[in-house]
């Protein structure tokens, strides 16, 4: 994704770096202001709105029951989209998702599944043949920088504000979605040997690496993905870890168990 | 991952795995260079039961042309699985997770290929996963690099992938379709052979405990296959001096 960013203010962020500022004046591993607003959207089972800084992120749940996997008689099934809309930013076209898209979609797909905070067994209606399938779809609003967070946030966000619409469908009362963790990811980039967390669109451009890390409330890692072409060191790697579980912690206590 | 009830299999028998390794063995592996006639570079491997090649075009012109960049070359990543690849036919052509798979292998290799090199051109790299046992897309990396170098494409550094799992609460090394399929994590990494990172994934469940001790398992695995990779480049281009080959300063 290469953004308009012109060489002076590469320049410039650069600079900045090197005395150890960001533009915004943050400090390298600090969060940019998060908001997030539950059930915005009425006719989804479940949505949240999440402002990480600028960035705005959208996310929408909608359920029905439908076929199993043949492999999974029993479970339930997620299904994870991300549009990366031209609304949202200049870099954004028209048309089927592009890899960075299909990306961004997959890692939120890996915190809720690999967290195992879905609990996909009591989405099964009848065994074999008819199972609860969630859609999680992430409609990217504004992208100011990091919109992968943000969207993971958005997503277990309104997996927590999800009502599963079984009166709809015939199948008894409705009830609140179950869920067993609060996955977090945090995603740092490297920059001429300096981590930066919850980089914004500037710094973004001109990193050559990003890791996400994913946690479970338990402290748990369970997804991470290294994107960009640049190398991490280990050492680097172990530190953004450390970093992303304590940050993870934090967001979560504040903002998704209350 | 799938996850199932962990008694369904037992993982471990006298201490050794399902095909008889150890926890931190590698499966074994075959690297052949040069086996492709049209391309500039091939190379075809044998990671355990995957079998992958690799062919690599170029420098060559961009098509189309709106690609191209006027600084350096593009890197082009293709992973592709035949249909016959896998238990259940794959339906042919690329799906999501082909599409991130070729996005981060990419990603792996364009650290240490010198792109600056050639402007406005295209590197374009292939990978047809013939058969697929768990750890593709590290088998994909490995072959991968060794062809860009058969086809003398200037590179850095050698780039070796290997994955770490979790089976039964152990940490093993390259982890074949059972570990991975009912296994509680995967980690496929790449690596130049001065140590650092071009790839890192991981999905399951790790303590950071765990994260160290699997890390510097694929590590060590990579390594071992780094020197597979130089054997077999050495083998088809006779006596090449040490010191041409192990360029690992990266940047």
């Amino acid at each position: 994704m290469s953004s308009v960013i012109s060489e002076i203010r590469k320049d410039f962020i650069y600079n900045l770096l090197l005395k150890g500022e960001r533009v915004d004046g943050r400090t390298f591993d600090q969060y940019r202001d998060i908001s997030i607003e539950r059930d915005v959207i009425r006719k989804a089972e479940g949505s949240a709105l999440v402002k990480l800084g600028s960035s705005q992120v959208l996310v929408g749940i909608k359920m029905q029951p439908g076929e199993p996997f043949q492999d999974t008689p029993n479970r339930g099934v997620i299904i994870t989209n991300a549009e990366l809309v031209p609304l949202a930013s200049p870099n954004f076209e028209p048309g089927p998702p592009n890899e960075v898209g299909i990306e961004l979609a997959r890692v939120v797909d890996r915190g809720v599944r690999e967290s195992k905070a879905v609990d996909l067994e009591a989405l099964c209606i009848v065994p074999g043949k008819q199972v609860w399938i969630i859609f999680i779809d992430v409609h990217i609003l504004d992208d100011c920088g990091n919109i992968l967070d943000a969207a993971s946030l958005g997503a277990i966000a309104a997996l927590l504000s999800t009502k599963v619409p079984a009166s709809r469908f015939g199948l008894g009362e409705d009830y609140m979605l179950p869920l067993n963790d609060i996955p977090v990811a945090t995603t740092a980039i490297e920059f001429g040997d300096v981590l930066m967390f919850d980089p914004g669109v500037d710094e973004e451009s001109i990193a050559n690496t990003k890791l996400t890390v994913i946690t479970t409330a338990k402290g748990e890692i369970c997804g991470m993905q290294k994107s960009g072409k640049g190398l991490l060191k280990p050492e680097q790697i172990y530190r953004i870890v450390d970093i992303a579980c304590e940050k993870a912690r934090e967001i979560r206590e504040k903002f998704l168990e209350a | 991952m799938i996850a199932m009830d962990k008694s369904d299999i037992s993982f471990f028998k006298d201490g050794l795995r399902l095909d008889g390794r150890r926890a931190d063995q590698l499966r074994p592996i075959r690297i052949e260079v040069g086996v492709l006639a049209r391309a500039d570079g091939s190379c075809y491997i044998e990671m355990g039961g995957n079998k992958v090649i690799a062919a690599v075009y170029g420098p060559r012109e961009v098509h189309p042309r709106h690609l191209q960049e006027v600084t350096r070359a593009i890197v082009r990543y293709r992973y592709n699985m035949a249909s016959f690849s896998v238990e259940e036919r794959k339906r042919p052509g690329p799906d999501r997770r082909s599409y991130e798979l070729s996005k981060v292998s990419r990603e792996a290799l364009e650290p240490v290929i010198m792109t600056s090199y050639f402007p406005r051109s295209v590197i374009d790299v292939f990978v047809e996963v013939l058969q697929a046992d768990a750890g593709t897309r590290t088998a994909g990396i490995n072959a991968a690099a060794v062809a860009l170098a058969d086809a003398g494409i200037p590179m850095k550094s050698m780039i070796s992938s290997c994955a770490a799992g979790k089976v039964a609460d152990t940490i093993v090394l390259d982890p074949m379709k059972e570990e991975d399929n009912f296994g509680q994590a995967d980690l496929p990494i790449a690596m130049t052979p001065g140590g650092d990172i071009t790839l890192m994934q991981m999905d399951g469940g790790l303590s950071p405990d765990e994260f160290h001790q699997a890390v510097e398992m694929a590590m060590k695995g990579a390594r071992d296959i780094y020197e597979m990779q130089r054997a077999a480049l050495v083998e088809k281009y006779g006596k090449i001096e040490a010191s041409t080959i192990e360029v690992n300063a990266c940047e």
